[in-house]
C-alpha cells in the first residue's frame, strides 16, 4: 500500500458544441451561446475518472478540481464532487478573460504552485477549442514531465506511474517519475456517475461568490459550519503572478478575424429518391468515369 | 536567422507524410517571404534523409542523431528544438498536428513564450494593423475552424517569435519543390541542450501498427453522418462502398455516437480527403466536416433535409431517405457496370 497522493484535475466548463442545432445559430449567422448548454468538458470527465482510480488505489489520496472560468463554472466542481472529488478551486477574475492557451496555462500553473499537488490530470482537449495545448503547456511551466493521450494507468506508487498511451498508429507504455502531469483521451473509461449520497452531502457546496448571490441565511449558516461545502474561489490577488502575462494582454496569439461559416454555394442539381433520378445519376457517373 | 523551420517526424527511418506536406507549404511561404526553409530532424539512424528533404525544398537540415533520441520522447526533443530555435530565431515554425506534434508543439511554445495555433487548415502571409495603429508586415495568418466548426478564425502572433502552427496530415499538398533545396546538413551538438531529468520518462513497451485503414487514398468515399441513425444503418454504406470500390468515411458526430471508428473520421479533427467522388449520407455539413472533404472532385449529398448546409457544396443533392436511395444505387451499379 503506497503513500496517499494529492491529485488535481484540470477541468473546463464548455459550451456543448457537439449538438449545434438550428436554434444555435442566430439570424445573422453568429453563434448563439445562450442556446448551447454549458457542460463538463467530456475528456475532463475521463481525466476525473483516472484521478478517482488513483484515489481508489492509494487510499487517503485527495482529488481536487481546478477550473478557470466565470462564476457559473462552479457547477462542474459540484458535479465532480457528486462523482467522488473532495473539492475544488474556481479561478475567476476579469483579469483572466481573453486568455489564449499560453496565458491560461500560466494562470493555472501559478495556482498549482500554491496547491502543490503530486499529480495533475487533465483532459486531452476541450471541445470548444480542440487545441490540446493547455496540458503540455502547464507541465512545461512547472518544469514537470508530461504524458499525453493516456488510456489507463498500469501501475502507480508514490514515486512512479506507468501509463498506457494511445497514439495514432499504436500504443505505448511509459514510466514517469512523480510529480508529473498526464492528459487523458476519450478512449479511456467513462467517468463514474454521481452517487446519490454524495449529491445529498454536497448539493449546497458553494463558492463565496455564490453564497453572496443567494443571500440565504440558511445556506450560509449551513456552509459556515461545514468546510467540505466550501468551494474555494481565487482571483488574481490570491496567486503569485505577473499580471502582464494574464488574459488578453498575456496572450501571444491574437484573433485577427472571425468569419461565420457561409458555405460557397455552387450550382447543384436537385434530385429525388425516385428510381428514374437515381438511375440517370448513376448512368452519368459511369459514363464520366467517375465510377468504374 | 529568421527563417522557416519544419519539425520532421520519422518512424523507422521513414519521413512522415505530414512533414513532407509541411515542407511543401513551408517552401511556398519561404519563397513569398524571401527567406530560407530549414528542417529539423531528431532521432536515430537519420543518415541520408537530407536528400529526400531537399527534394521538398529544405535548404538546411539540422540533425540530432542519437540512440537516446528514438523513439520520440517529449522532454529531450523539446530541449533540442528549443535550443536550436533560441540560437536560430526562426520567424515561423511548423509541426504536424499528429500525436507527436501535438505533444511537442505546445511544450515548445510554452518554453519559448511564443503563440501556437493548432490544426490550421490554411496558412497565408499577410499584413496587420492593430487597434493602436501599430503596423506589422508579413505575418503568418493561421486560419482554422473554431467553436465546433461554426466559425473560422484567423489567428496571428504579432509580437512573439516563432509564429507556430500545427497542421494535420493531408491538409496541405505534398509536392517536390520546383527547384530542390540544397539540403545542407548541420549537426546539432544536442548533448549541450539535454539535462539528466529530460530522460526521466522511459518507454516500457511500444506497439506501432502498420496503417491498415487508409481512407485518404480512396477514389470513392461513402461517408455517413449522425443522420445515418445507427451503427447498424452504416452497414448499407459499407455495402455501397464495397460495390463502388471505395471506403467508408464518417463525420465527427457519427464517430462520437459510436457509428464508426475514429480512423474513418473526415474533417478538421480527422483526415482530409480529395477523392474523385464523395457521397455524403445524412451529413449536415458543418465546417468541421467540410474542411476535410470540400476538395473532392465531385460531391453527392443524400439527405432528408434539402436545406442541409452540405447542399451548398454538393454537385448533386438527393433529397430522400438513404435507406431507400442507397439500395437503388447499388442495384443500378451492379446491373450496369462492367
Amino acid at each position: 500500500m503506497g503513500k496517499a497522493l494529492k491529485i488535481v484535475v484540470l477541468a473546463k466548463q464548455v459550451p456543448d458544441t457537439r449538438n449545434v442545432g438550428k436554434d444555435a445559430m442566430k439570424a445573422d449567422g453568429t453563434v448563439n451561446r445562450a442556446a448551447l448548454p454549458a457542460i463538463f468538458n467530456p475528456e475532463d470527465l475521463n481525466a476525473l475518472e483516472q484521478a478517482l482510480v488513483i484515489k481508489d488505489t492509494l487510499p487517503g489520496s485527495t482529488v481536487h478540481i481546478l477550473t478557470m472560468g466565470p462564476p457559473r463554472a462552479a457547477d462542474i466542481i459540484r458535479d465532480a464532487m457528486f462523482r467522488g472529488a473532495d473539492g475544488g478551486i474556481l479561478l475567476t477574475d476579469r483579469k483572466f478573460a481573453g486568455a489564449d492557451t499560453l496565458a491560461t496555462s500560466y494562470a493555472l500553473s501559478r495556482a498549482l504552485l500554491k496547491i502543490k499537488p503530486d499529480i495533475i490530470v487533465a483532459g486531452r482537449q476541450a471541445i470548444d477549442g480542440d487545441t490540446a495545448q493547455v496540458g503540455p503547456q502547464v507541465a512545461e511551466k512547472l518544469g514537470w514531465p508530461q504524458v499525453t493521450y493516456a488510456e489507463c494507468i498500469e501501475t502507480i506508487d508514490e514515486k512512479q506511474i506507468v501509463i498506457k498511451r494511445r497514439l495514432e498508429h499504436g500504443i505505448e507504455s511509459v514510466s514517469c517519475p512523480l510529480p508529473m502531469l498526464f492528459t487523458v483521451n476519450s478512449s479511456a473509461p467513462e467517468c463514474r456517475m454521481a452517487n446519490a449520497k454524495r449529491v445529498m452531502k454536497y448539493k449546497y457546496a458553494k463558492t463565496p461568490g455564490e453564497l453572496q448571490e443567494l443571500q440565504s441565511d440558511y445556506i450560509s449558516d449551513l456552509c459556515a459550519g461545514r468546510s467540505y461545502l466550501c468551494i474555494e474561489e481565487w482571483g488574481v490577488s490570491d496567486i503569485e503572478c505577473r499580471e502582464e502575462e494574464l488574459g488578453l494582454q498575456g496572450s501571444p496569439t491574437k484573433v485577427k478575424k472571425i468569419e461565420n461559416v457561409v458555405l460557397q454555394a455552387k450550382e447543384s442539381k436537385r434530385l429525388t429518391g425516385a428510381d428514374a433520378d437515381i438511375d440517370s445519376l448513376m448512368a452519368e457517373l459511369i459514363a464520366s468515369h467517375t465510377l468504374g | 536567422m529568421n527563417n522557416i523551420f519544419v519539425y520532421i517526424e520519422t518512424e523507422n527511418g521513414k519521413v512522415a507524410d505530414v512533414s513532407l506536406e509541411l515542407l511543401t507549404k513551408g517552401r511556398e511561404l519561404a519563397n513569398t517571404l524571401g527567406c530560407k526553409l530549414e528542417a529539423i530532424v531528431i532521432g536515430h539512424n537519420l543518415k541520408g534523409l537530407e536528400k529526400e528533404l531537399a527534394l521538398y525544398g529544405a535548404d538546411t537540415v539540422w540533425v540530432a542523431d542519437d540512440k537516446e533520441l528514438a523513439p520520440y520522447r517529449t522532454m529531450p526533443h523539446c530541449a533540442i528544438v528549443c535550443g536550436v530555435f533560441e540560437q536560430e530565431k526562426p520567424q515561423i515554425a511548423l509541426f504536424g498536428a499528429s500525436s507527436l506534434g501535438r505533444d511537442l508543439g505546445p511544450r515548445v511554445s510554452s518554453a519559448l513564450h511564443s503563440g501556437l495555433t493548432a490544426d490550421c487548415t490554411s496558412l497565408v502571409v499577410g499584413d496587420h494593423e492593430d487597434t493602436k495603429g501599430n503596423k506589422y508586415k508579413n505575418l503568418l495568418y493561421q486560419i482554422r475552424p473554431a467553436f465546433g466548426g461554426n466559425i473560422i478564425a484567423t489567428i496571428i502572433n504579432p509580437d512573439c517569435r516563432p509564429q507556430m502552427a500545427t497542421v494535420r496530415e493531408g491538409v496541405m499538398k505534398k509536392e517536390h519543390a520546383s527547384k530542390p533545396g540544397t539540403g545542407e546538413v548541420k549537426v546539432i551538438d544536442h548533448k549541450k541542450y539535454l539535462k539528466d531529468t529530460d530522460l526521466a520518462v522511459k518507454i516500457v513497451s511500444r506497439q506501432i501498427e502498420e496503417r491498415k485503414l487508409n481512407i485518404k487514398g480512396a477514389q470513392v468515399i461513402v461517408s455517413g453522418g449522425y443522420g445515418v441513425g445507427s451503427k447498424d444503418n452504416f452497414k448499407l454504406l459499407y455495402e455501397l462502398a464495397e460495390v463502388l470500390g471505395g471506403e467508408v468515411g464518417a463525420s465527427r458526430a457519427a464517430v462520437d455516437a459510436g457509428f464508426a471508428e475514429h480512423a474513418r473520421q473526415v474533417g478538421q479533427t480527422g483526415v482530409t480527403v480529395r477523392p474523385k467522388l464523395y457521397i455524403a449520407c445524412g451529413i449536415s455539413g458543418q465546417i468541421q466536416h467540410t474542411a476535410g472533404m470540400d476538395q473532392s472532385a465531385m460531391i453527392i449529398s443524400i439527405n432528408t433535409d434539402p436545406e442541409a448546409p452540405v447542399s451548398k457544396l454538393a454537385d448533386y443533392v438527393i433529397t430522400g431517405d438513404l435507406n431507400e436511395v442507397i439500395p437503388k444505387m447499388i442495384k443500378y451499379y451492379r446491373q450496369n457496370s462492367k
